[in-house]
């Protein structure tokens, strides 16, 4: 058995809304209901769902970017970084992409100039950036080359576990194939775990060691790809894989 | 594609970059002492010798336009200062926070928006009285609040960008995140607010020292010069035209400079 790097027990989760200053009323609602699941090192968890079961938020929860949960949530190692859905959005727009790389070194700590920039370097090869690249805007890239800064940044502090929400759904099909290509690299060479976000069952299906299948903030199907996709023991995932074209037995 | 001329950023640069060393100049070097006087050139117009005539005490007017404009932009440069560096502090911690820190500090910002600024400077004068740095210290509070709203704005928008979340993940401080990931991202509307926060506060000083409430005399500055010039505006038309003629070209500049700047932005 492979050491867990994250581990989730029994994480509930609410979302509140605070009315107005004046109107001190808030109306709750649970969005995560008794999940439990664990990634071990090195592992791809596929976390699928429709749109508002919960998928963002568990991941945020699991980051410690909600406040109001119980349960709980156990890393292994360092803290996990996420690689956001919207490569336009989480790329800071004043900064250049050698900084951007380079902040998570400085936040770190530890690490003289000379040798963050060599890191960085390193990181841009390893993404499949060329080194000139240091030197543009997120606003001179296109959205796939954003999203290979968006993962380098990710993997700076070198995480055991990687979040991907929805990594990939708002690029192209061709460029996205080449990102989850990157991932699975990226993968390989740092026996990373990755907990891949998504809605699109067959990359969840092409990826992943193990599928989680979510529906209304509960886990309600797990097991391997071929389990849960071939002999699917819930109705819903029934329907999730029809409504994607594939075919069940 | 051809680039279009940005004409508004060259125009202002060159106008604003001519009053820059027009200023300069004045620190160093002005025909005349600005505040010797001479009773046999009163009012005299323009001649070889007085190339913008004399005031209604024989001083030279070029000499004191030359110096005024320093102390008018001096003026103005430390009133946006003030106003700039209170503003995003106050902008960052309530847009960025929000809260009940945001409730307060935007309420009071609200009340003194309420007044106009002009009229806010003329309190805090009354109460610590006239002069050079005391207008710059009344007019800066009196431009705190636009400040503050406007890296108010900016932030409540950045705070959201996922670029904010990673930076939290990644462990930096909230202090980091706000002045050194965020900030920079207000600048495209911060320095256009600034050129024309430039603006209000040369008018501002000049109304002020026209009041007789801001710079006092022997100092010499634009506003000042004006109001001391109302009552000779038929006998010496110059003694006006020239003070004015500066505060116009001055704000003119800057106008342009501040659109040029905003439209480089696209």
């Amino acid at each position: 058995m492979r050491e867990p790097v994250l581990e989730v027990r029994h994480l509930n989760s609410w979302y509140e809304e605070q009315q107005s200053f004046l109107n001190k009323k808030l109306s709750k609602r649970q969005i995560l209901q008794d999940v439990s699941f664990e990634i071990a090192e090195g592992e791809i968890v596929g976390l699928v769902g429709e749109s508002g079961c919960g998928k963002s938020t568990l991941a945020k929860t699991i980051l410690g970017m909600v406040r109001d949960k119980d349960g709980a949530v156990k890393h292994y190692s360092n803290r996990p970084q996420m690689v956001f859905q919207d490569p336009y959005s989480s790329l800071n727009p004043a900064r250049k992409i050698g900084w951007i790389l380079e902040e998570p070194l400085r936040l770190k700590g530890g690490y003289t100039k000379s040798q963050r920039h060599e890191k960085v370097m390193e990181m841009l090869e390893r993404v499949g950036l060329k080194p000139e690249m240091a030197d543009r805007y997120p606003r001179q890239l296109s959205g796939g080359q954003r999203q290979r800064v968006c993962i380098g940044a990710a993997l700076m502090q070198q995480p055991k576990l990687l979040i991907a929400d929805e990594a990939v759904s708002a690029l192209d099909v061709t460029i996205q194939a080449q990102i989850i290509d990157l991932l699975l690299k990226l993968h390989e060479e740092m026996s990373l775990a990755i907990l891949f976000i998504s809605h699109d069952l067959r990359v969840v299906y092409r990826i992943s060691d193990r599928v989680l299948i979510m529906k209304d903030g509960r886990i309600i199907e797990r097991g391997t790809p071929e389990e849960v996709y071939f002999s699917p023991k819930e109705e819903y995932t029934r329907v999730l894989l029809e409504a994607a074209g594939i075919r069940t037995v | 594609m051809k680039k279009k001329k940005n004409w508004n950023l060259i125009i202002g640069s060159l106008m604003t970059g001519c009053m820059i060393l027009f200023m300069l100049l004045g620190l160093f070097y002005t025909p005349y002492d600005p505040e010797a006087m001479d009773a046999s050139s009163k009012l005299a117009g323009i001649s070889s010798a007085h190339l913008m005539g004399c005031d209604n005490f024989g001083r030279d007017i070029l000499s004191r336009v030359l110096k005024g404009s320093g102390t008018t932009l001096f003026v103005a440069a430390g009133t946006v200062a003030i106003g700039t560096l209170v503003g995003i502090f106050i902008g960052a911690l309530t847009g960025y926070y929000g809260g009940i820190l945001d409730e307060v500090l935007m309420r009071i910002i609200d009340a003194l928006f309420a007044f106009p600024s002009i009229l806010l400077a003329l309190v805090f004068i009354s109460l610590i009285g006239p002069g050079k740095y005391n207008v710059i210290v009344a007019l800066g509070i009196a431009f705190i609040p636009s400040f503050s709203r406007i890296v108010r704005s900016q932030f409540l928008y950045q705070k959201n960008m996922d670029y904010v979340s990673s930076a939290k993940l990644q462990g930096a401080s909230a202090f980091r995140i706000m002045f050194v990931h965020i900030l920079p991202n207000t600048l495209p509307v911060l320095s256009s607010s600034i050129m024309i926060g430039f603006n209000n506060a040369v008018l501002a000083e000049a109304g002020m020292s026209y009041l007789g409430i801001g710079v006092q005399p022997p100092d010499a500055s634009l506003g000042r010069m004006l109001s001391e010039a109302q009552s000779y505006l038929v006998t010496a038309p110059g003694f006006a035209l020239f003070p004015g003629l500066i505060i116009i070209l001055m704000v003119l500049g800057f106008s342009l400079l501040a659109e040029g700047i905003s439209h480089a932005g696209d």
